[in-house]
C-alpha cells in the first residue's frame, strides 16, 4: 500500500507486485517484450527500464513499488534505450515483415513501429536455421526469434511440459527442443499456448488456409463447418466491436459469403457429449471403477495424460471431444446421396485450438478408417480469410446457424470457459431447470479464472465430488495430490489452457485481462439469452438418439480404441 | 544404442549423488570424466532419473563449453588464446597443430581417436604464455616447434602402450 508519482502524477498502489503493474493501472503502456502477469519475471528485453528521481534507471518489471517512489517513464534517455534496445534486437532478426504470418499482430513490429524504428545499421549476421514445420499445430522459426523465453516460461512453468528450451549460449543461443529435434519428436501437446505469447513470428499457427480456399471454389465439395463456442466471442475485436461480443450470427453470414455451404454450431457437439459423458460417470460412480473420471474434451490434456501419466489413461473418459462427436455424426448424416447431393463432402471445424489439428489427425478420430474432421481452422485463421475478402465484418447482417445442427443449449456454449463441462454435466444430473436450479449450480463453485477449483454437488443420495483445472501445470499439481492421496474426486474437467477454450492457443492474440474477462462474461450472456439451458432438453439431441443414433451411440460417440 | 554397461555406470555415478534437479551438473562431470565426453542417450537418461526435463537437461549441457556430446580423443589439446597468449602468437601455435593433425575449426577430433584439439579463452596461467595444456598437464611458453614435437612424443607414448 501507497503512493508513487509516475511522470509528476500521483498514483496508489495495492498488492502490485512491480512497479511495472502500477505503470499500467495508471495507464501508461510501457513497453515490454518479456513481460507476461502470468509468467515468471524474466527481466531480459529492459524495454520497461525507467528512471527515478535521481536519474537511476532500472527495470520496472523487477523492481517492487515503493511508498514515495518518484520515477519518469518517457525522459529523452529512456526513449533514446528503448530505440537501441529494439534496433539491436533486429539487428538479428528476420526483417521480412510483410511476408510474415504474424505481421500486424507482432508485438516486435509494434514496438519498433511505436518507438520510431525507421532503419537498422546493422547486417544480420546470425546463423539461419531451418523451419520447423513437423506439428500441424505450431511452426518454429527460430530466425524470429528475439530469446525474449516466454514461451519457454509458458511451456514450462505454466503447461510443464519444456518440449522447448534454451541451448547453447551467447550469440549462439537458441530456443529449442533437446538435441535439436523436431517439435514433433517431442512431448509438446499441441497446445499452442508458446505461439500465444510469442511476441514475433518465432512461434504460429499451421495454417490450412489455402487449402480451405480451393475446397471452397471447388464446385464438387460440399464444405461443412462448424464453429466451437469460444471462437464467437474472440472475432468482434479484430473489426472494431465490442471484445467478447458474441457475433456468431456475423460469423456464419460472412462465412456463407466464402463459399461454406453449411454452418453448424459444435455447441451442439458439446450436449451430446454433455449427455454422453453424465451417462459415464455415473456408470462410474454405481461400479466403482476409474474415479475420478477425466474429461476428454481437451486433446492437448489427453496427449499430456498419455506422456505423463499413462498409468491415467483410463480414466479418461471414452467420450469423443465435442468436435469428434459432431464430425463423425455429420460425416454419418451426409452418407445419404440425398444429403450429399452427390458431391465430396469436405468437414472443417473452426477452433479457438491448435491441439484440435492434431486431434483429427489421431487414429481414434476415425470412423471406419476416415478422417471425420478434414480440417482445423483456428480463430486466428478464419479472421485472416475474412479480412482477405474484404467484407466489412462489423456491418453484416446476422444469420443463424444451419439445420439440423445448428441448435445448441446454453449448457453446450458455456464449454468455452473453465468450469464450463461441469457445469453443464451438473445441469444434466439435475432435474429441476428453473432459474433458481441453474443459479445453485452456477453459484456451486464451478465458475471463476482460478486454474484449481474444487467444489461438491449433491446428486440424489450422495455428493458429486468435482474439480475443475485449467492449465496444465495446474492439472500436473492436482494429479500428484489425488495419487497422494490427499484429494479424492469423482469428476475432474481439465482445460489444457487457463482459463479454457476462450484463451486457447488458436485465439487472436495479445488478450489481457480485460479481453479475457469479456471472453467468458460473451460466453455466460449466451447461456443467459438461450432458453434452453441443459443440453438434454435440445430438441436436436432427442432426435438424433431416436434417429440417426440410434444403435451407433459407441461407434459415433466414444473414441475408437483400436 | 549404448551397451547396458554405459546405464550401470551411470547409476552408480547417480547414486553418488542425490536425486535433484541440483545433481545435474556434478552428475554429468561425472560422466564425462568416465567417457571423456557425455553420450547424449546419458543425459537423457540422467534427466528421467532426477526428475527434470530433456530439454533442460540439454539446456544446461549445451550452456557450457565443457560438455561434449561427440567422441573426443585419448589426448585432449587445449591452446590457450587468451589475450595474453594471443599478443604472444598463440595461433601460429593452432595453425601448426591444425596442419600436423589435420584438423580444423569443425573437425576438432582425429580419426584415430587420438587428438582433440580445442582453443580455451584463457588457462588463468598468463605469466607462462603462450600456453597449452594436454588432458590437465600444462605446457607453458610453447613454439609451433615445440608444438610439433609434443605430438611426435604423444604419438610415440600412445604406440608404446599399444
Amino acid at each position: 500500500m501507497g503512493y508513487m508519482t509516475i511522470d509528476g502524477i500521483e498514483v496508489e498502489f495495492t498488492d502490485e507486485s512491480n512497479v511495472l503493474s502500477v505503470i499500467r493501472k495508471a495507464d501508461i503502456d510501457i513497453p515490454t517484450l518479456c513481460y507476461h502477469s502470468e509468467l515468471s519475471v524474466y527481466g531480459a528485453c529492459r524495454l520497461c527500464t525507467v528512471e527515478n528521481d535521481r536519474g537511476k534507471t532500472f527495470a520496472s518489471c523487477s523492481e517492487r513499488p515503493r511508498d514515495g517512489m518518484v520515477i519518469y517513464t518517457n525522459t529523452p534517455r529512456l526513449m533514446k534505450y528503448r530505440k537501441m534496445i529494439l534496433e539491436l534486437l533486429l539487428s538479428a532478426h528476420c526483417r521480412d515483415c510483410t511476408t510474415c504470418i504474424k505481421s500486424g499482430e507482432c508485438h516486435l513490429q509494434e514496438l519498433a513501429h511505436r518507438m520510431g524504428v525507421t532503419s537498422i545499421g546493422y547486417e544480420n549476421k546470425k546463423t539461419q536455421y531451418p523451419i520447423d514445420m513437423s506439428s500441424p499445430a505450431i511452426v518454429r522459426d527460430p530466425n524470429k526469434c528475439i530469446l525474449c523465453g516466454d514461451c519457454v516460461r509458458m511451456c514450462d512453468n505454466v503447461q510443464h511440459v519444456n518440449a522447448i528450451d534454451f541451448a547453447y549460449r551467447g550469440t549462439e543461443a537458441l530456443v529449442t527442443p533437446a538435441f535439436d529435434k523436431t517439435i514433433a519428436e517431442t512431448d509438446c501437446v499441441n497446445c499452442g499456448q508458446c505461439r500465444a505469447v510469442c511476441p514475433t513470428g518465432a512461434i504460429s499457427i499451421n495454417t490450412n488456409i489455402e487449402v480451405i480456399w480451393e475446397a471452397l471454389a471447388d464446385k464438387n465439395v460440399k464444405v461443412i463447418a462448424q464453429i466451437a463456442p469460444a471462437v464467437r466471442v474472440a472475432v468482434g475485436d479484430a473489426f472494431g466491436l465490442a471484445r467478447g461480443e458474441n457475433v456468431m450470427g456475423k460469423i456464419v453470414n460472412v462465412m456463407h459469403r466464402m463459399g461454406f455451404d453449411e454452418v453448424y454450431d459444435t455447441a451442439y457437439g458439446a450436449d451430446l457429449t454433455v449427455m454422453e459423458e453424465s451417462k459415464e460417470l455415473l456408470e462410474r460412480l454405481t461400479s466403482g471403477e476409474k474415479l475420478p473420471l477425466f474429461t476428454s474434451c481437451c486433446p492437448a490434456w489427453v496427449s499430456y495424460c498419455e506422456s505423463h501419466y499413462p498409468e491415467l489413461v483410463d480414466h479418461i473418459s471414452t467420450c469423443r471431444s465435442p468436435m469428434q462427436m459432431f464430425g463423425a455424426v455429420m460425416q454419418e448424416y451426409y452418407k445419404e446421396p440425398k444429403k450429399n447431393g452427390g458431391k465430396q463432402i469436405l468437414s472443417v471445424a473452426v477452433m479457438p485450438c491448435t491441439a484440435k489439428k492434431a486431434e483429427i489427425l489421431r487414429g481414434e478420430s476415425k470412423t471406419d478408417g476416415k478422417q471425420d474432421v478434414d480440417y482445423v481452422l483456428t480463430t486466428t485463421e478464419l479472421i485472416t480469410m475474412i479480412k482477405k475478402t474484404g467484407i466489412r465484418f462489423e456491418n453484416l447482417d446476422i444469420e443463424s446457424s444451419d439445420m439440423p445442427f445448428g441448435i445448441g443449449s446454453g449448457a453446450g456454449i458455456i464449454f468455452g470457459n473453465t468450469g464450463g463441462v461441469t457445469e453443464a454435466v451438473l445441469r444434466r444430473l439435475t432435474d429441476g431447470h428453473n432459474r433458481s436450479d441453474m443459479d445453485r449450480i452456477r453459484h456451486s463453485g464451478v465458475r471463476g479464472e482460478e486454474g484449481i477449483k474444487e467444489l461438491t454437488f449433491p446428486y440424489k443420495d450422495r455428493e458429486i465430488r468435482a474439480a475443475v483445472v485449467s492449465g496444465l501445470g495446474n492439472a500436473d499439481e492436482l494429479i500428484k495430490r489425488i495419487k497422494s492421496g490427499e484429494a479424492e474426486y469423482d469428476f475432474v474437467e481439465v482445460m489444457a489452457c487457463h482459463r479454457g477454450c476462450v484463451m486457447g492457443g488458436g485465439q487472436p492474440v495479445q488478450a489481457g485481462p480485460r479481453t479475457r474477462a469479456a471472453r467468458a462474461k460473451g460466453l455466460y450472456d449466451t447461456d443467459i439469452n438461450t432458453q434452453i439451458k441443459k443440453s438434454n432438453e435440445n430438441p436436436l439431441t432427442v432426435t438424433l438418439y431416436n434417429t440417426l443414433l440410434k444403435g451407433k451411440e459407441h461407434k459415433l460417440l466414444h473414441r475408437n480404441m483400436e | 544404442m549404448l551397451d547396458a554397461s554405459f546405464y550401470e555406470k551411470t547409476d552408480e555415478i547417480i547414486e553418488q549423488h542425490t536425486r535433484e534437479e541440483c545433481s545435474l551438473i556434478p552428475i554429468i562431470q561425472d560422466i564425462q570424466a568416465e567417457y571423456r565426453y557425455l553420450p547424449p542417450e546419458l543425459l537423457n537418461y540422467v534427466a528421467r532419473e532426477i526428475g527434470i526435463t530433456e530439454a533442460k537437461a540439454y539446456s544446461v549441457a549445451s550452456f557450457y563449453e565443457n560438455f561434449s556430446f561427440e567422441p573426443k580423443g585419448k589426448y585432449v589439446i587445449k591452446v590457450c588464446d587468451g589475450t595474453a597468449c594471443h599478443v604472444r602468437k598463440s595461433i601460429p601455435i593452432l595453425d601448426r597443430l591444425y596442419n600436423d593433425l589435420k584438423l580444423s575449426k569443425e573437425k576438432a577430433t582425429t580419426d584415430d581417436m587420438l587428438f582433440t584439439l580445442e582453443t580455451v579463452s584463457c588457462l588463468g596461467a598468463c605469466g607462462l604464455a603462450p600456453v597449452l595444456t594436454v588432458n590437465d598437464k600444462v605446457y607453458p611458453g610453447m613454439t609451433p616447434e615445440a608444438a610439433t614435437e609434443l605430438i611426435k612424443k604423444l604419438r610415440g607414448e600412445a604406440d608404446a602402450e599399444n
